[in-house]
């Protein structure tokens, strides 16, 4: 299997289009062959950390990287940083706002949600200098 | 483990089909209710109802991602034509009923689905989270 880079663009409050990277990225997964299994945990952490970026990053971009061995999703984005890592990742914690809530989103499941789906997860984040965040998950066979 | 078809699932709720007439033959298996869609992330899979009060394009590219077989808005809640047209270009069932999400969830409870708690496909991270002390 050839690698594969991709990068997308994401922007700030663009609610109208807020996961349709996420989308693009599943249909490359897709078209790639790997098990449906694979495609959905990727898909989630990319959707959740798209939302992320959406709603609390500022503009950002999305990373896809496919080598033989692994699937990794890189998100950066220049938004206000996270003040306490270990709160963002403990289920139920948001602080999503009201637009955000009419939306659906706000659960605070977001990075838990990722962390169940991932195999590792870096990252990278100062308050008021923005996010990196790298999950990555392991290939084992995982076509067809 | 109970299969139920869309077109049983139509009539049970009394619901008209959105999007999906082509697609009423199709068996689901599950259903997962809610409007908070992070929830609906972590728990349905494919072959699961969506059962939902929230009417916004955000519910279709959730149910998209997670690969869900229908998505059903419940007290009578209609699809605008964005909505529509993405769950089209999807090709995504999409079922509009008058009952609330408590009735509908017991309808089809009743008619043998049960919820997605069995179907936690994996658990937790392999090697931890890195990156700021």
């Amino acid at each position: 299997m050839p690698d594969l880079e991709r990068r997308f663009t994401i922007r700030a409050n663009d609610f109208v289009n807020a996961g349709e990277v996420s989308l693009e990225i599943q249909s490359i997964l897709k078209h790639i062959g790997f098990n449906p299994a694979l495609i959905r945990r990727i898909s989630v952490c990319a959707y959740e950390s798209e939302m992320n970026v959406v709603m609390h990053g500022g503009d950002g971009e999305a990373l896809l990287k496919v080598s033989p061995n692994s699937v990794t999703l890189v998100f950066t984005d220049q938004g206000k940083g996270i003040k306490d890592i270990e709160l963002a990742f403990k289920p139920g914690y948001s602080t999503a706002n009201l637009k955000h809530r009419e939306m659906g989103f706000g659960a605070g499941m977001g990075l838990p949600n990722i962390k169940e789906s991932a195999d590792s997860i870096e990252i990278h984040s100062e308050e008021g200098h923005g996010t990196t965040l790298n999950i990555g998950f392991e290939l084992e066979g995982d076509f067809g | 483990m109970t299969s139920v078809k869309l077109s049983e699932i139509r009539d049970l709720l009394n619901a008209t089909v959105q999007v999906g007439d082509d697609k009423l033959n199709t068996s689901v298996s599950a259903c997962c209710a809610g409007d908070l869609m992070s929830d609906i992330l972590r728990g349905a899979t494919q072959g699961t109802v969506l059962v939902t009060g929230l009417n916004n394009i955000q519910v279709i590219r959730t149910a998209v991602i997670v690969g869900v077989a229908a998505v059903i808005l419940v007290r009578e809640k209609l699809p605008d034509e964005t909505l529509v047209a993405h769950a089209r270009k999807h090709g995504l069932p999409l079922l509009s009923t008058p009952c609330t999400m408590f009735s509908a969830c017991g309808r089809l409870y009743e008619k043998g689905l049960r919820g997605v708690e069995k179907q936690v496909y994996r658990s937790g991270l392999r090697k931890g989270i890195t990156g700021n002390p």
